[in-house]
């Protein structure tokens, strides 16, 4: 078992570096200084950290203020919270207005397990991909992170970073880690294609292990990036491998598998499942969470051998 | 091209500066309710309580450049009534940020001047509003930037009345009195009515200016259709070092056309062409 790593420490300690070299770099919060990880950086940087208190929109608006006066706002909270509160201000002041604010929306997906449906952030990917001129983009290991805070910096114009704090391997060593609108393909595979991104590519890489030792071809695809879509990538997966499985920690509606679908029904039909979160979760902690949704290796492997045998009987 | 005579208020004294400024103002509602006309749409009621307070600062106030209009150590006005975009529009082509004659183009196709205001749209827009809450939490951020950089550009922010009713203005209010934003200023257009009847009937807000100054911030009222009071407490701003002014402006919806004034139905009423003729002549001229 390899080492698992909170993504959140590499987001503080790459927040911190490019604030040492770029002044007008700020973070905004709404008293989530822990569950952010930035108590170091607020310490470091005092006047540059900005807690607006438990006031989302407010949060958003400030931010997009702080933009105009020249800053590089980076508004961390909860992603149920961020995105669902202030949906309206992200619509409006940050991506309608092309400001330039990098919104980190924290323990996404269902990392809030235990503390139930209302902390649960399945929503987030379907609404803020529905907003026009907003960058959209789901890490999935710690160099992933950090590169994509990086490129988030360096481009002009709102971007929507979907973290979590569920434990994930490092994938990309010894890899170039995040290129911003590209997908990238993990695994080679010719007879179906694993699409995933965040918390389960992992489990995706070794669903394809399993489907190898059955004699499965399995290409694993990290879509990272989901506005703006990588559209080629998708439509060659569709084209060469016949089959596709998405795989996410969010709402099987409008998320990475809404991408997808919508993408290959116009360019290369092909039979999909899709495994992510059907409705709200019931009570429990997050590892029975991912069980009962199906999130796991062993589920992602009996979804595409069921599309293996569904295309053998079409 | 038509073109206004560029005002130097610190020269102008007293009377003719206050009649200066009645002109432009009267031109203000003059072109927004052309533009209301022309379009079919709009909200002529909020144009015209609001055209003495965005003619004091355009004209008086605000230490902008037209032809620099992202300096960054500009000052910021912040419309959040955004549906009130005719009379910004206007006065922001009168103050020189674009021709007069592009207000004619107002919300016809692809324009730049669409029904409510787009940041990145058009020169001198610095906020995207129209969804009412949005312009004090933004000026909010603005301020605090220019805090934090020790710059001394300042923000002003105008909002409706009835859309204090949004909570948003509450955190914001909240935020800025925390963060001793003495370098911001709300005017609170004061027209007592919104879109379906007097505020105090929908939902009250009085006792307006004591809730404001208990959320930490220093309030002044004044005549919002009279230049000398305006001016006075825009420039006696910040009322208290530490602490974020706010100026409710009382007015009148509709103010200068006597068949529009104090009328709730004008909230989004488009004059038909004998009731633009009545206006014009009332307002001392033609649209253009």
């Amino acid at each position: 078992m390899s080492a698992l790593f909170d993504c959140r420490d590499a987001f503080s300690r790459t927040l911190e570096e490019l604030a040492d070299q770029d002044e007008r770099i700020v973070a905004v919060v709404n008293d989530a200084v822990g569950s952010t990880k930035l108590g170091r950086f607020a310490a470091r940087f005092p006047t540059r950290f900005i807690n607006v208190g438990i006031a989302e929109q407010n949060m958003v608006g400030i931010a997009a203020g702080l933009a105009n006066g020249g800053k590089i706002p980076f508004v961390c909270g909860a992603s149920c919270f961020l995105t669902g509160r202030a949906l309206e201000q992200v619509k409006v002041d940050l991506a309608y207005s092309r400001s330039n604010v990098k919104l980190c929306g924290m323990s996404s997906g269902l990392a809030y397990g235990q503390l139930g449906a209302t902390h649960h952030s399945i929503e987030d990917l379907a609404w803020t991909r529905a907003i026009a001129d907003l960058t959209v983009v789901v890490p999935s290991d710690p160099s992933e992170t950090a590169e994509a805070v990086r490129v988030a910096a360096a481009s002009a114009g709102p971007v929507f970073l979907r973290l979590s704090r569920l434990p994930v391997p490092e994938l990309h060593e010894g890899r170039a880690p995040f290129r911003l609108g590209c997908a990238e393909v993990l695994r080679k595979g010719t007879d179906l294609t694993l699409i995933a991104n965040g918390t389960m590519v992992s489990r995706a890489l070794e669903a394809a292990s399993l489907l190898a030792a059955e004699g499965v071809s399995a290409r694993v695809i990290n879509l990272a990036t989901l506005t703006p879509l990588d559209r080629d990538a998708i439509t060659a997966a569709a084209r060469e491998t016949g089959a596709i499985v998405t795989v996410e920690e969010h709402a099987v509606h409008g998320g990475l598998g809404g991408a997808v679908a919508e993408t290959v029904a116009v360019t290369c039909p092909v039979p999909m499942r899709m495994v992510g979160v059907a409705g709200f979760a019931p009570a429990g902690p997050v590892e029975y969470l991912f069980e009962h949704f199906g999130l796991t290796a062993q589920n992602i492997r009996k979804a595409a051998l069921e599309l293996m045998e569904a295309r053998v009987r079409s | 091209m038509h073109k206004y005579p560029s005002l130097d208020l610190d020269a102008a004294s007293g009377d003719a500066q206050i009649t200066a400024l009645r002109d432009l103002a009267n031109a203000v509602r003059r072109h927004s309710l052309g533009m209301v006309h022309g379009a079919g749409a709009g909200h002529p009621g909020g144009d015209l309580s609001a055209a003495d307070i965005l003619t004091a600062l355009y004209f008086g106030v605000l230490r902008i450049d037209p032809a620099r209009p992202g300096d960054p150590l500009r000052d910021r006005f912040i419309l959040s009534k955004g549906h009130c975009s005719a009379s910004l529009y206007a006065t922001l082509a009168m103050a020189g940020f674009f021709p007069v004659d592009e207000l004619a183009s107002f919300m016809q196709p692809r324009s730049r001047l669409s029904g409510h205001p787009h940041r990145a749209g058009l020169p001198g827009i610095e906020a995207s509003t129209g969804p009412l809450g949005h312009g004090l939490p933004i000026a909010a951020g603005a301020a605090l930037a220019a805090k934090i950089d020790g710059a001394a550009w300042r923000t002003y922010v105008l909002t409706g009345d009835g859309e204090l009713q949004e909570g948003s203005n509450w955190e914001a209010m909240m935020a800025a009195a925390h963060y001793q934003l003495d370098n911001l200023t709300l005017i609170v257009d004061r027209n007592g009515i919104q879109q379906g009847d007097r505020t105090e009937r929908i939902l009250k807000l009085e006792p307006l200016a004591d809730k404001i100054r208990a959320f930490g911030w220093r309030v002044r009222e004044v005549d919002g259709h009279d230049f000398t009071q305006l001016l006075e407490a825009f420039r006696a701003t910040p009322f208290e070092a530490g602490s974020p002014s706010c100026i409710i402006a009382h007015t009148t919806k509709g103010k200068g056309v006597s068949f529009i004034e104090d009328r709730a139905e004008w909230h989004h009423h488009v004059p038909t062409s004998a009731e633009l003729e009545a206006a014009l002549a009332e307002l001392g001229g033609t649209a253009q």
